[in-house]
């Protein structure tokens, strides 16, 4: 029982790692980016390349798959996104599809169809009992990470200077541009905070989830699922949903496993009839 | 509409098809495989046991040079029917192979049966299959056929409670039925059978699940790309230290991928009808060739039946002296035997399905690598549900 709990956390955490980033671009930026499953995606085959060409160890490769990613984030940015920020939902949601189907060629041309697997350092494997409840090594390390930053993330849109820039230039990019806030430098830093999240989750996720060329379609509808029950005012919607649904789908699966599949629409179509506008909506939301 | 426009592009397949080939010397073989997309591992593993054949058999067959038009239908069913339509009709194709899926491989049953052209699968499994067209002939794996020995296998080894895990998917009913049926007749008990979706993320929760049961083994069968993943976690849950024995079809310890899943794999049992590892002179031959052509890649069970497509295109072509008549060419294969690399086989005549040797392998370190090692062999079985 504990351990079913466990294990939906630490799903859950997964999912909000993987899809906070959108939750930024979709809520603070107001950018409709379904090519977020590429970035992380990009992070997983990072992390795939150095530690299998290179034998790089599993620690550095988490670092280096948030940075490589944030930078490819930024670049993108810079010469394709913000071309779109004027552009109307469909005209973002079209270019951001087509992103997506080329990198899948991109990944499946360079890296091959197949599934990509890394062993991870010996004492990240296995599991141990604690008072009875089996809890997975590696999940407790996922745990770990993602709420060390959830935290840090909540505490740097809220606290900080650069936070607060950000949520200005959101809710009035004009007046914001006036104070003397480079608005086009905050975004572009924004995006890439996204996408290293992003990537840093795809990193994670290489020995849960499976990493193949499908990886950003596959798990598309997760992120989607996330952003729209959590809400994209904050950061604690996303967060709350990810961890409802982790441990709807992964207690659905383990108690009624015929309709283990379904259990998280349920979830989301639930929260949505209640609450159209995610469990955290900001009034008046854009 | 659409029952009128089959019509039409029928009759024009069955036009064009009519016409006599005799005067040509070139035999054209059209090979429909996922060459892009999820399955492309599929595609690529098929396409190098044909060419391995070619190139260890030359590219004659009786009296004709052969030709193999290989296009790619990225894995949908659409697009496969599309293609092998065109191969008839534009290519003048004598025969079609490949198919990497069941969906793909129904689709081109109607353009078979009025082109009356044989076609070889090469990959997809389900039983349902052959019985869409009189023209299916297949070199893979007869439905559940790797399933059924395990479970006799299982009993055998005194493991009476069994959970099966598998995939909620054709052959994964397939497979399910053909190992609970062959097991509760040997006198097993199945303690729960789980279907796991097709896309799903995380088997966390079904694995802790056949933890709980506690039964003496768990029967998986995954598509192989998956079954890595599925391995890993197995390990990581410590099932197998809850004395739990792992036993699968050897989709799970795909040969093409064994050595990236590394030591979560020993000691694991499966039965299948191909090893990289089998001890013949043949399968030596093939795999240097598949080796030496593709990279250094491994062939697996897929690329095997694209290699036994070749043989029984050569042997039938041989046997009707380079006559590409489609109906003589399907008379020809049946009942044809020989031996493959993965050991022998036949065509059996009745169903036009493969009848082959399952074997029982284990897992182990050859060398610095991983192989599928066999060590018991169940002979000629047949496909259990073709009877029915």
């Amino acid at each position: 029982m504990l351990t079913i709990l466990f294990d939906g956390i630490a799903y859950g955490m997964l999912l909000f790692v993987l899809a906070c980033g959108l939750s930024i671009t979709l809520g603070l930026m107001n950018f409709v980016n379904l090519a977020h499953g590429a970035f992380a995606m990009a992070g997983g085959y990072i992390t795939v390349i150095m530690m299998n060409r290179y034998g790089i160890s599993f620690y550095w490769c988490l670092p280096a798959a948030f940075f490589v990613t944030a930078l490819i984030g930024v670049l993108l940015e810079r010469t394709l996104y913000r071309r779109l920020y004027k552009s109307s939902h469909l005209d973002q949601v079209l270019f951001s599809i087509g992103l997506v189907f080329m990198s899948i060629a991109a990944v499946d041309y360079f890296m091959g169809g197949q599934q990509q697997l890394i062993s991870l350092p010996p004492e990240l494997r296995g599991r141990f009992d604690f008072f009875g409840v089996g809890i997975g090594r590696y999940r407790l390390f996922i745990i770990v990470l993602c709420a060390a930053l959830t935290v840090a993330l909540q505490l740097a849109l809220t606290r900080t200077r650069f936070g607060s820039q950000l949520r200005a230039a959101v809710d009035d990019g004009r007046v914001a541009r006036g104070l003397g806030i480079n608005v086009s430098v905050v975004f572009a830093l924004t995006f890439a905070l996204g996408s290293g999240l992003a990537g840093l989750g795809g990193a994670l996720g290489t020995e849960i989830l499976g990493l193949d060329p499908n990886f950003p379609l596959k798990f598309l509808i997760y992120f989607m699922i996330v952003v729209t029950v959590g809400g994209t005012s904050s950061i604690t919607g996303p967060f709350v949903a990810a961890l409802l649904l982790g441990i709807a789908d992964v207690a659905g699966k383990y108690y009624v496993p015929q309709a283990g599949a379904f259990i998280i629409y349920g979830v989301m179509i639930m929260v949505l009839i209640l609450r159209p506008h995610g469990l955290f909506a900001r009034e008046g939301g854009r | 509409m659409i029952t009128r426009r089959i019509f039409i592009a029928g009759t024009m397949v069955a036009a064009l098809a009519g016409t006599p080939s005799f005067a040509q010397d070139v035999v054209k073989i059209g090979l429909v495989l996922p060459m892009t997309g999820p399955f492309a591992s599929t595609g690529r593993q098929v396409e190098a046991g044909v060419r391995a054949y070619m190139a260890l058999h030359g590219d004659t067959a009786g009296g004709k040079k052969i030709e193999v038009v290989l296009r790619d239908d990225a894995g949908t069913a659409d697009q496969t029917r599309r293609i092998a339509q065109e191969l008839v009709v534009n290519e003048g194709v004598s025969m079609l192979m490949g198919f990497g899926l069941t969906p793909l491989a129904m689709s081109v049953a109607p353009v078979l049966n009025q082109a009356k052209i044989p076609a070889i699968i090469t990959s997809a499994t389900t039983s349902a299959i052959m019985k869409q067209s009189e023209y299916f002939v297949r070199t893979s794996m007869a439905g559940p056929q790797s399933a059924v020995p395990v479970a006799t296998w299982a009993v055998e080894n005194g493991l009476k409670r069994v959970v099966t895990l598998v995939t909620d998917y054709g052959p994964g009913h397939d497979i399910e039925k053909g190992f609970t049926d062959q097991f509760k007749k040997e006198g097993g008990e199945i303690v729960e059978a789980v279907r796991v979706p097709l896309q799903n993320p995380d088997f966390a929760p079904f694995l802790q699940r056949v933890r709980d049961a506690k039964p003496d083994a768990i029967f998986v069968f995954v598509p192989s790309g998956v079954g890595s993943v599925f391995m890993k976690q197995f390990a990581d849950r410590g099932l197998a230290d809850a004395g739990i024995k792992l036993i699968a079809t050897g989709d799970v310890t795909d040969d093409d991928l064994l050595n990236a899943i590394g030591d979560p794999a020993l000691d694991v049992i499966t039965g299948h009808f191909y090893s990289a590892n089998h001890d013949s002179p043949e399968n030596k031959a093939y795999v240097e060739q598949v080796k030496k052509a593709a990279n250094n890649m491994r062939p697996n069970f897929m690329s095997v039946g694209g290699y036994d497509a070749m043989h029984l295109a050569y042997a039938a072509l041989e046997k009707t002296g380079g006559d590409t008549d489609g109906t003589k060419l399907v008379e020809a294969m049946k009942g044809m035997e020989w031996t493959s690399p993965r050991g022998p086989i036949s065509i059996d005549p009745a169903t036009r399905d493969i009848v082959q040797d399952i074997y029982i392998r284990k897992v182990e370190k050859v060398g610095d690598e991983l192989y599928n090692v066999e060590f018991a062999t169940y002979e000629k079985i047949k496909d259990p549900f073709a009877a029915q």
